[in-house]
């Protein structure tokens, strides 16, 4: 594919290019940079494979202190910096370009305290989103954005892209349990924003800095909220004969004053995908299928689960299967959280991620299947039905420049649409580069030259992933 | 001075004050219901722009679980709409008239302008968290929308947030859309009587860390609700799962104190009272502030203050929220109230006192240095002359 263009790399950077690893020899310890083009190699790119660049060399600093130094003396240089947290971007965030350095936070990955009398934890960014409830979970605590990459993402990650997953219909996305961030910015200032108080004097910094992609800074540490996990959690599988009494389902049981902690709906194909994958149990012979979870002591379960079977039976469900034991539990979960690993055992994809509202559900699945078949490939549809966040996977074969083609092409058709119907290009996984060329179908250019002089505040020079969320056109000079 | 008054009655109109204000230089003093326009540093503004014309629910989806109202939307049209459908507000929006002694209806826009959230809080986040899309005119007159309709949006910069507290100093909102939740069917108030304010604290947070999905956590001093000290916990939900619950709260706390289920209507009357500060509200000489802090140092807080001087207070947000009121004279306490609050991780807010108080005393914490040189170049970003409620938040700005 090459419809994503990046821009020229500085040919003066690149021409003192041992000079500048020089510089950077001098902050760091030997084992911290990477200069070498084997090992350059894991860092050209991240989720969105169907993009790399090597990067002019790769920090891994200790401390964010060293930070702060790597980001001064870039900033003093000139040359442009790409933050990288595990590099599970599916929106290509995180890939470089010839003329950056990629600074990665993976060895700062110490939990630094925990908290449980305030509920909080404090961390260095680099931890795993997953590490985090491991180390709260004896005690019945969880962090609560549960994105699918949770085993290997990060929280400095987590928080430039505000990730989601299949539990904040209940629990909120990452700006909704962030407390604090410690912010390193392009001069190397370091900023402490928020804390271990609810509330933080002054403009909603944290609030700006979640979700800017890496182009306000770099975030070395966070406090985060942890919550009670609930006495008990349980999905049931709801399967359907279409995908409109699905979608009709949804909108009864929020209408019932039901909540529950995770909607998830998937569509024949990527039902037989995931089944293949995870053994999960989901009926094989329905056209859409609801994982519903609820949580609560078991009474509690029970006595929701009634109140929603009965709304679904209403709705013409055709299977009802509730999870029996904690083993039943876990791979119904993988089942749907592997939804794109899976797929990638069997074609190569893109996903999408833009959000709808939630009654035009029925319009928009029409329409993809549509947009998808007329370039001649195919689509599996897994998505958040509570909050209308689609993940339409278009399959097609990497190798094959025709069909890239075409994918992208009908992925830009079908966030397009995600638009024009009242939603957004981009629910939880973020612009990067994949949706940066399309931010003028849901924004004005006085929309984004607001954003962007807002942006400027941090990063006057426009060297903080410079070629990110915003079309190229639009870069500052 | 005697101020001018404009009440545009559509976002294009906001836009054209203004540009009209951009070409003069003349700042603008930006009202919403006017409910807490004695909240905040004085602003010197020969011009009022007022929104209360600019009104109207724009987009209802119960099924979506969404609202969407021009800014000047009285909140009680926004709740009465909610109620309707069963529904309503996650974050518990306070209403200061009895504090200010003021008229007027509060509005939703300045709801979200102030990031007005009462106890419920700690459960279902502050206003900001609800707060989904916006749109707003910036100093230089142009409309801006950030966000959207719909409550999962990481596309671009999140305007949305950072107006949230924003005090319209970064821009004058003229439509705000929330996320909203299911009205619970039964909301139980259980009370722990005659508790010290650490036990207190230690009762609240042992309730928060339980799985029993507390949605309000406060503490009311002897005297403030009753003869006696209050501790009260809040739980709603459907009412099998409430009485569930409450039982199972109570054998928790037992150590605690003895948990008594009040009465409904009392129950609320209570909630309301804290979310609006009424505890505080006379005598009205009295200032009054709100600390955020690190509940579990809330209690050494206070009593660090009142080591220093008079004051009462109370606490809500399990803690994380403190309340006090103490005389106005001099500072009003702002060197002692601020070093308590430093020291338990937060910082404090001056709510209410006389002008010549709120001119001279920080009103909000400017916050350390390199944060103050942001938020000035954000402001700049935005409202590049100043024009918008200068001098709200922060002298010169």
């Amino acid at each position: 594919m090459t419809a994503i263009a990046f821009p020229a790399p500085d040919a003066g950077i690149l021409g003192r290019r041992d000079l500048i690893l020089a510089g950077l020899a001098r902050l760091v310890a030997p084992e911290c940079l990477i200069t070498s083009d084997d090992e350059r190699r894991a860092f050209e790119t991240d989720a969105f494979t169907a993009y790399r660049r090597m990067p002019l060399a790769v920090v891994l600093p200790r401390t964010t202190a060293e930070v702060a130094a790597v980001l001064a003396y870039c900033h003093a240089e000139g040359v442009p910096v790409v933050p990288r947290g595990a590099g599970t971007s599916l929106c290509g965030g995180a890939i470089p370009q010839e003329d950056a350095v990629v600074i990665g936070v993976s060895k700062m990955n110490r939990i630094l305290e925990i908290d449980y009398a305030n509920r909080l934890v404090r961390v260095e960014a680099g931890v795993t989103n997953l590490a985090v409830t491991n180390a709260v979970s004896a005690e019945g605590f969880f962090y609560a954005p549960d994105p699918s990459s949770q085993l290997a993402c990060t929280i400095a990650g987590n928080i430039a892209m505000n990730s989601g997953g299949a539990h904040c219909l209940k629990y909120g996305v990452t700006t909704n349990n962030i407390l604090g961030v410690t912010l390193v910015t392009i001069d190397g200032s370091v900023i402490e924003i928020g804390g271990p108080a609810l509330d933080a004097p002054g403009y909603d910094l944290l609030g700006l800095v979640c979700g800017s992609e890496g182009q306000l800074g770099i975030i070395t540490e966070a406090t985060i909220r942890i919550l009670r996990a609930a006495e008990g959690a349980r999905p049931v599988l709801f399967g359907f004969e279409t995908s409109e009494q699905a979608g009709a389902a949804v909108a009864a049981i929020i209408a019932a004053g039901i909540v529950p902690v995770a909607m998830e709906f998937m569509d024949k194909p990527a039902i037989e995908i995931c089944e293949a994958f995870a053994k999960a149990g989901y009926p094989l012979d329905v056209e859409a299928l609801l994982i519903i979870e609820v949580e609560g002591s078991e009474s509690e379960m029970e006595a929701t689960l009634a109140r929603i079977v009965t709304i679904a039976r209403a709705h013409g469900v055709k299977v009802v299967k509730e999870s029996k034991s904690a083993m039943e539990t876990a791979a119904i979960w993988k089942g749907r959280k592997s939804a794109f690993g899976a797929t990638g055992r069997i074609a190569d994809y893109i996903c999408m991620d833009g959000t709808i509202p939630t009654g035009q559900l029925p319009l928009v699945l029409r329409r993809i299947d549509e947009i998808v078949k007329a370039k001649g490939l195919r689509v599996a549809n897994v998505f958040h039905a509570g909050d209308g966040n689609l993940h339409p996977l278009i399959l097609y074969n990497i190798n094959d420049p025709d069909e890239a083609r075409k994918a992208e092409e009908a992925g830009n058709e079908i966030l397009t649409l995600c638009v024009e119907v009242g939603g957004c290009l981009t629910g939880e996984h973020g612009v990067g580069i994949e949706k940066r060329d399309l931010m003028r179908r849901q924004f004005t250019d006085i929309d984004l030259a607001q954003q962007q002089r807002i942006r400027a505040a941090f990063d006057p020079g426009w060297l903080m992933n410079p070629a990110k969320v915003f079309p190229l056109d639009r870069r500052a000079a | 001075m005697m101020a001018t008054d404009t009440h545009p009655e559509s976002e294009e109109a906001v836009a054209a004050a203004v540009r009209v204000a951009f070409e003069a230089g003349e700042p603008l003093r930006i009202i919403g219901g006017g409910t807490r326009a004695a909240l905040g540093r004085p602003v010197q503004a020969a011009r009022r722009l007022i929104l209360d014309r600019l009104a109207g629910i724009t987009l209802h989806e119960p099924a979506e679980m969404v609202i969407a109202a021009k800014a000047g939307t009285p909140l009680a049209a926004i709740e009465a709409a909610l109620d309707a459908k069963g529904q309503m507000l996650a974050f518990e929006p306070a209403d200061f008239r009895a504090l200010f002694g003021s008229q007027g209806t509060p509005s939703i826009g300045a709801i979200a302008a102030g990031n007005i959230s009462g106890p419920r809080r700690i459960w279902g986040g502050a206003a900001r968290d609800s707060l989904i899309g916006l749109r707003f005119v910036n100093g230089r007159g142009e409309i801006v929308k950030s966000g959207g309709r719909v409550m999962k949006n990481v596309t671009g910069l999140d305007l949305v947030k950072l107006q949230a507290g924003a005090w319209g100093t970064l821009g004058i909102l003229t439509e705000v859309t929330f996320k909203v939740v299911p009205k619970p069917e039964t909301i139980a108030t259980l009370a722990l009587d005659g508790l010290d304010d650490p036990a207190a604290q230690a009762a609240m947070s042992a309730a928060l860390a339980s799985p029993f999905e507390i949605t309000g956590a406060a503490h009311l001093a002897a005297g403030l609700a009753g003869e006696t000290a209050r501790t009260l916990l809040r739980i709603e939900g459907f009412g099998f799962s409430v009485d569930y619950r409450a039982g199972e709260l109570a054998r928790l706390l037992a150590p605690h104190g003895r948990l008594e289920r009040l009465d409904n209507a009392a129950g609320r009357a209570l909630w309301a009272a804290i979310r609006d500060g009424l505890p505080l509200a006379e005598p009205r000489e009295a200032a009054l502030w709100r600390l955020s802090l690190k509940p579990s140092e809330a209690a050494a807080a206070v009593a660090a203050i009142r080591a220093r001087r008079d004051a009462r207070a109370y606490y809500d947000w399990g803690g994380g929220l403190v309340w006090l009121a103490t005389a106005a004279d001099g500072d009003a306490g702002a060197g002692v109230i601020r070093a308590a609050a430093r020291a338990a991780h937060g910082h404090a807010t001056l709510i209410r006192a006389p002008e010549p108080v709120r001119a001279a005393v920080s009103v909000f914490e400017p916050g350390p240095a390199p944060v103050a040189a942001i938020t000035a170049r954000i402001r700049a970003a935005v409202d590049p002359a100043g024009l918008l409620n200068p001098g709200l938040m922060h002298a010169g700005a």
